[in-house]
């Protein structure tokens, strides 16, 4: 137990040296760490949120808005193809899609045939068949065909929706400048989005969640005389940007064609960028279509010069303008009472194009950069005193043994950090209390072997037997005691988000280097010490 | 040469079998007391598990509660729970409920309380935590709790025999159960950092106990004779500086943590301390005496220990160890 091969003795001395080096960036200057990281892996350790600053948010597809939108597009499609079909129908809208009602008995097995082409299997990804999952299953009785999604293909298309998502998210975020976003996938239908040093996240947030789908549809000749009025067939109604927020709560409607020959998507954009309206001065944005999205464009202003055609963002008009002259080169721009902020955020979300459906923060969490700061500073401190008393503690208790087990204590701590650091685990406040917690419990294992050691000399073994017999006996029992803590840190880690998750790394990571050091480093401070001092007795 | 102080005594004799019946009979008082009060007062459940927002603001000039909580209460969003951040005067934690109207309007709490308290606020940190997600945390806690204990079952299970494993998991119930029933008391807002509380005191717990564990398992195989009750205390004597040297040491860093560690980590610091009392004083008064209550077979020890039996015997041991009694201590 208390002998060690030459090479094990090079291998414990190369592993503390490489535990110095990946802790050493923690301590240099920032222009030397980011020298290192470019030309090495050696970095600092990775600051939470919540030591740093800033937003962690939590958005969820809106699936309510999914569905709807599935089933617009679906009532959309049946629509088409039965009139392409020359059937008559009428169509209703279930809570769960569409339902059909064939007018004439005799076009019903017609009618089945072009229904049936409209429950598209659904692309599943690589592994997917797309045999089995339709959004939408049809279930036929009588004259009746009913369109209903199934929840599978519902949880395929949520799937999907966060995947288009991210990407969108992205070039948002990137689009608002903010460093060192990021933004993953949690979950099913859950993206987790981190953004540093940001304090109030209002904005971005709003930004990130938004569809931003927007059309741009005639308005209809009949407008209504009270809000709840019902529109016309082919109209829809939808509230108006009002000019403050006062006046939002009781908004003008406005009543606008909804069939697609009145109307143009957002989706054949090209550009957008936010600039001023050279007479008023007021924030606009300047869009430019593609040349599908101009050609469309360019007819529709060409056919209907004179009358109003509004434009649509998620549901609300922004203006409704009059056509003044065709407007061919598939250029324009949109006023609408914007703030600068609002028009830079507008163009951002245009040029990225519209989310499949809305994203709800349903978590987020800010902490401002001086908390953060603060936390850090008695992070530190703590930290510190912390291990001051530990090694005065062990020093009263255990003498030249004590220095022993600091020494260790040190490399045990050399060492977390520096795994901490190249791995790129976070540093959360808790992750720090972890820290804290394992000088407390590192010192047991010393604790365990030293009071074996010590009973082993008491109970009449030579000094070199009972340091033998002590730690045979010793390093059994700490293997066995920091699995247990192990299992539940791992637990912790699996469970936990955030900051909590930061403390399972630092704790888990701790009881792994402390085992570690109590088998090597400990035994061969005092293997060394046993054969240079060759001690008659036990100083414990 | 310097001799190190001996914090505790060598070779104390404590009989705490005898007094592990009056230790179950506190503990007993203790456990039911503890469910009483989470049936009955419950837990001061924090924004993870319950919802809503919580600000943590810092004003220039020192907070007025009253006028804080008067213009929050104004906005309707219910009642408001005002508290003195730290120790400055100046640091407030305004804390409101999950508002009506699903996961879409939580973030306007935020919004209008903004608006209201306007300028000369500092917001240290704001939390909205939605309907949905706070049951989910909810869950995923008592499911990692759960998950936790069964995964240190089976470990002992496998590593000790099946009555050290009953014994071990009575002993952590206890410990959870005393730490709620005194999160209950001292109303300490439980939240995720708790719960990361608790599952290390379940590891510290754990810990300690198999140490004491471990050392039955030894003296077992080692004083064939010995009664198991005197054994027991035996093992739970040879262990008491361990045991209580490491406390310390884990204290010392905590204690450290809790006067300096800053505001955030107060209720997780201050958690984990009781839970390091709790644990120490369970592994040292019940979870081994349980074990007495259970029985141990002693045969199926031996089998399991004999490769380490060789060893001992091709080594110098005391010679007391016929005998069936301790050796004698070195004068």
């Amino acid at each position: 137990m208390l002998y060690f091969s030459r090479w094990k003795v090079l291998a414990i001395l190369a592993s503390i040296v490489v535990g110095i080096a990946f802790a050493l960036p923690n301590v240099l200057t920032k222009d030397m760490q980011d020298k290192l990281r470019e030309y090495t892996i050696l970095r600092p350790l990775t600051l939470g949120l919540d030591l740093q600053g800033g937003s962690n948010v939590l958005m969820e597809v809106d699936r309510k808005e999914l569905i709807n939108t599935l089933i617009v597009q679906q009532m959309g499609d049946v629509r088409a193809v039965l009139r392409e079909a020359r059937i008559g129908y009428k169509l209703n809208r279930t809570p769960t899609g569409v339902a059909v009602q064939i007018t004439d008995a005799a076009d019903t097995d017609k009618a089945n045939q072009v229904l049936r082409n409209l429950t598209q299997p659904l692309d599943t990804g690589l592994f997917g068949t797309g045999v089995a999952s339709h959004i939408f299953s049809l279930q036929r009785t009588g004259q009746q065909f009913v369109f209903s999604f199934n929840d599978a293909g519902l949880e395929a298309r949520v799937s999907q929706a966060v995947d288009q998502s991210l990407a969108i998210i992205d070039k948002r975020v990137n689009g608002t400048g903010i460093a060192e976003v990021s933004i993953q996938r949690q979950g099913k239908d859950r993206i987790a989005v981190q953004l540093p040093g940001v304090g109030d996240p209002d904005q971005v947030v709003k930004m990130i969640g938004q569809t931003a789908k927007l059309t741009f549809q005639l308005v209809c000749e009949s407008q209504p005389a009270a809000a709840t009025d019902n529109p016309p067939p082919d109209c829809a109604a939808y509230p108006m940007k009002a000019e403050n927020a006062q006046a939002q709560t009781q908004p003008v409607i406005m009543w606008v064609q909804t069939s697609s020959a009145a109307t143009v998507d957002g989706a054949d954009l090209n550009n957008a960028s936010s600039g001023f309206d050279s007479r008023t001065n007021e924030p606009i944005v300047s869009f430019k279509f593609n040349q599908k999205g101009a050609l469309r464009f360019g007819k529709l202003t060409a056919d209907n010069v004179g009358k109003p055609f509004a434009i649509i963002l998620d549901q609300q008009i922004i203006s409704a303008p009059r056509i003044n002259e065709p407007i061919l080169g598939g250029t324009g721009q949109i006023s609408g009472n914007f703030t600068v902020e609002e028009a830079n955020s507008l163009a951002i979300v245009l040029r990225s194009g519209a989310l499949p459906a809305r994203l709800i923060a349903v978590e987020q969490r800010t902490v401002g950069p001086s908390l953060g700061s603060d936390s850090i500073r008695a992070g530190a401190i703590a930290s510190v005193i912390a291990l001051i008393a530990v090694m005065c503690f062990m020093l009263i208790a255990y003498g030249l043994f004590g220095i022993f087990a600091n020494v260790a204590l040190i490399v045990n701590l050399i060492l977390l950090i520096g795994i901490m650091s190249v791995a790129g685990f976070t540093l959360t406040l808790p992750g720090i209390a972890g820290i804290v917690l394992t000088m407390g419990i590192a010192v047991d294992s010393n604790v365990l072997v030293y009071e074996r050691i010590r009973e082993e000399w008491r109970h009449g073994r030579s000094a070199f037997n009972a340091i033998e017999t002590g730690f045979r006996a010793a390093l059994a029992t700490v293997l066995d005691s920091n699995i247990t803590s192990f299992i539940a840190a791992v637990v912790l880690f699996g469970v936990g988000s955030g900051p909590v998750r930061g403390f399972a790394i630092a704790h888990a990571i701790g009881i792994i280097t402390t085992v570690f050091t109590a088998f090597t480093v400990t035994r061969l401070i005092v293997f060394w010490w046993v054969r240079t001092a060759k001690p008659k007795e036990v100083p414990l | 040469m310097y001799r190190p102080i001996r914090f505790i005594p060598d070779d104390t004799k404590v009989r705490f079998m005898l007094w592990s019946r009056y230790g179950y009979f506190a503990s007993g008082i203790a456990c039911l007391a503890s469910i009483l009060l989470f049936v009955f007062v419950g837990l001061n459940y924090g924004v993870d598990f319950k919802g809503g927002t919580v600000f943590v603001i810092r004003t220039e000039q020192p907070a007025n509660l009253d006028e804080l909580r008067s213009k929050v209460n104004s906005l309707g969003f219910g009642e408001a729970e005002l508290q003195e951040y730290g120790t400055g005067g100046h640091e407030v934690l305004i804390r409101l409920p999950t508002i009506e109207g699903g996961e879409d309007v939580q973030r306007d709490v935020q919004t209008k309380v903004k608006e209201i308290l306007g300028t000369g606020v500092e917001y240290l940190s704001i939390e909205v935590v939605g309907p949905k997600v706070s049951g989910e945390l909810a869950e995923w806690s008592i499911f990692a709790v759960l998950i936790a204990i069964i995964g240190i079952l089976i470990y002992i299970w496998f590593r000790f025999e099946w009555q050290f494993a009953i014994a071990t998991v009575m002993s952590l119930l206890h410990d959870v159960l005393l730490s709620i029933g005194f999160f209950v008391l001292i109303r300490i807002e439980f939240n995720l950092q708790i719960i990361a509380a608790l599952l290390t005191i379940v590891g510290y717990s754990l810990n300690d106990t198999v140490v004491v564990f471990d050392r039955i398992r030894e003296y077992l195989r080692k004083y064939k004779q010995m009664p198991l009750a005197d054994l027991i205390d035996f093992s739970v004597n040879s262990v008491l500086p361990r045991t209580l040297l490491t406390a310390v040491t884990t204290l010392l860093a905590l204690i450290s943590l809790y006067i300096f560690g800053g505001e955030v980590l107060k209720g997780f610091t201050l958690a984990m301390i009781w839970g390091v009392c709790v644990a120490t004083y369970s592994s040292i008064f019940s979870a081994a005496s349980l074990l007495a209550l259970l029985g141990v077979n002693r045969d199926a020890i031996q089998i399991g220990g004999t490769a380490q039996e060789e060893k001992a015997k091709a080594s110098p041991k005391p010679a007391a160890k016929a005998s069936g009694k301790p050796a004698p201590a070195r004068p």
